[in-house]
């Protein structure tokens, strides 16, 4: 999969809290949480990000709650990935099992800058930086992982298991 | 070779003799949990599947306690789905009036055995390593998928091995040893792996100080934390179960990731200042940090003897004019014990309210919510921007008695100053 996106920046240990405040988690409309993306750390941006474009962060993004209303909201706000020096744990999970590339880069999350267009190509594992010209390796996903994402999600890969099993009865 | 207690849970839930660190294993799960914000999304998931059933509807517990009794109509109809869902699937569910918050009420319904591998959607599951389960937070779709399948994926995490030595001085609890312990690490030092809790500081602390201590592993981005099974473990247990205990513990020739010593003869009372749970200070060295609010209670500092302890700081005094005070009991049983020992009444004649339990302001849900600017002193767990209301109010972490005398004092302060 090729990720092409206009870079959003942001710094080390982004918490859940920031990016879904707790007053929204009345609901799980994508399109309700999309208007409230980041709303506790830039107000604006949900104004601002354009689908198609990429948040990058540094350390330990998503840390905090379990709430998969954090990258739900990310998703639906037209994000197309989030490249990050390093994820907290049920963030990734969460990502990954709703069909949010998150991306373990560590250089290219910190070379890049806001407004850096930066391409994806999540097959071969590269962050290529138009603006700093430099093509960055990064971490490859288990097999495990990997077999969710090409699923497209863990709901679908355990609707499989389901259907397998009740065919094989 | 040798394995550590986490890796000794997970092979047993695996089905395999051993495990290997950063392999990742299928594992049967013994419970699975969700409330009333986390169980809608797990809900509309599940029936994704086209599975009628839960797997082990014995296995399923649904608690309502973030925004009950319900705070609005929006939150009153997610619980509504998810009582629902409850009733449909016959699974365990804790209505309130005879519930609290999940990790107070889970544990005393004798629902979190050693050796258990636990998941629930919401962060703070790692609580139950208090009792020698394996036990981690998850979001709503893995929590759907093990709903379906009785089981789940976990990598195999390290364990850092942390090692509390000396003699703790009086005011200092568990939740100045987590506090203490997240200052040194940071708040991703435990990035992925199992906080194993050891040495003779743990072996005589009590339980619900370990419980504060497990709870809060999260902060330090750990999978989980855990503790040995000893007596303290056993007596507690057997006064809310009568099942069969199977604690494990780790073999001396265990790898650990990381070995980390902390003499805690000198201690004191702590607390973590805005914006991150790892900013911690000892609290008698805060001097001008005037407060607006005080919270007592949430899943880290909301049980009986958080609450004596900040009954005996209270009694006869009085919660300083510009203060609000709020305490909330973790669970129903706290309440109830709590106003048949006389606490409810203290709280109440030294100026304080004393509520029904919920997480409500631990999370800025409500009965509690801070305005633009101000500043609370609280017993929970997390002080990330905006966590208690507006973005530009502040939480300060502490424990009970920290908590206790601020309140007093109306500025972050310790009991040593009263
Ligand atoms: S008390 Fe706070 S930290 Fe604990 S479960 Fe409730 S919201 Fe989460």
């Amino acid at each position: 999969m090729q990720i092409n996106g206009k870079v959003w920046k942001f710094g080390d240990d982004v918490d859940t809290d920031v990016i879904i405040p707790a007053r929204y988690l009345v609901t799980i409309d994508p399109t309700e949480l999309a208007t409230h993306c980041m709303e506790d750390i830039d107000p604006e941006f949900a104004g601002k990000v354009q689908p198609g474009d990429v948040i990058v962060a540094g350390k330990n993004f998503g840390c905090g709650s379990s709430r998969e209303h954090a990258p739900i909201s990310i998703k639906a706000a037209g994000v197309r990935a989030v490249v990050a020096e390093s994820f907290a744990r049920i963030f990734y999970r969460n990502a990954i099992n709703i069909g949010l590339p998150v991306i373990e880069a560590p250089q290219a999350a910190q070379e890049a800058e806001t407004g850096d267009l930066l391409e994806i190509d999540t097959d071969k594992g590269n962050v290529h930086n138009t603006r700093t010209g430099n093509t960055y390796p990064s971490t490859p996903y288990d097999a495990y992982v990997m077999e969710i994402i090409q699923a497209g999600g863990l709901m679908e890969a355990v609707t499989r298991r389901v259907q397998a099993k009740r065919q094989a009865q | 070779m040798g394995q550590t207690m986490a890796e000794k849970i997970l092979s047993r839930a695996a089905g395999r003799p051993s495990v290997t660190t950063g392999e990742i294993v299928e594992v049967d799960v013994d419970l699975v949990m969700t409330n009333d914000i986390t169980a809608p999304l797990s809900i509309s998931e599940f029936r994704k599947t086209g599975l009628e059933h839960v797997f082990d509807p014995q296995k399923v517990v649904f608690v309502p306690d973030h925004f009950v009794p319900a705070k609005d109509i929006k939150a009153a109809e997610q619980a509504k789905v998810m009582r629902e869902f409850a009733r449909e699937q016959g699974t365990i569910y804790f209505e309130i009036g005879r519930a609290g918050i999940e990790h107070v009420v889970l544990p005393e319904n004798g629902l979190t055995l050693p050796g258990q591998v636990i998941i629930g959607a919401d962060s703070h599951t790692c609580t139950y390593g208090a009792f020698n389960a394996f036990s981690t937070g998850m979001g709503s779709t893995d929590i759907a998928a093990a709903m379906a399948l009785g089981t789940t994926w976990v990598r195999v995490p390290p364990t850092i091995k942390f090692v509390y030595s000396g003699e703790l001085p009086e005011d200092v609890g568990g939740k100045d040893l987590i506090l203490h312990t997240i200052g040194q690490i940071g708040v991703d030092g435990a990035h992925y792996a199992v906080m194993e809790f050891t040495g003779e500081v743990i072996d005589n602390l009590p339980m619900d100080d370990r419980i504060a201590m497990a709870n809060m592993a999260i902060e330090a981005g750990a999978k989980t934390g855990i503790f040995a099974f000893d007596d303290k473990t056993r007596d507690w247990l057997t006064a809310v179960t009568d099942k069969v205990l199977e604690p494990v513990s780790s073999d001396p020739d265990a790898i650990y990731q990381q070995v980390i010593e902390f003499d805690v003869s000198n201690l004191k009372p702590l607390v973590a200042l805005p914006h991150l749970p790892s900013n911690v200070h000892a609290a008698d060295e805060i001097t001008d940090m005037p407060i607006h609010q005080v919270v007592i209670g949430s899943c880290t500092n909301g049980r009986l003897s958080d609450l004596r302890e900040v009954a005996k700081i209270l009694e006869g005094r009085q919660v300083h004019p510009d203060v609000r005070c709020i305490v909330i009991p973790g669970s129903q049983e706290v309440a109830k014990q709590a106003t048949k020992e006389g606490l409810a009444d203290i709280f109440m004649d030294a100026g304080a309210i004393f509520s029904t339990s919920t997480c409500g302001p631990c999370l800025g849900g409500y009965m509690g919510v801070l305005a633009k600017g101000e500043r609370c002193v609280s017993t929970t767990n997390r002080n990330f921007r905006g966590r208690m209301g507006h973005r530009e109010s502040e939480v300060i972490l502490t424990g009970p008695r920290v908590a206790a005398a601020s309140a007093i004092l109306g500025r972050v302060g310790s009991p040593a100053q009263l």
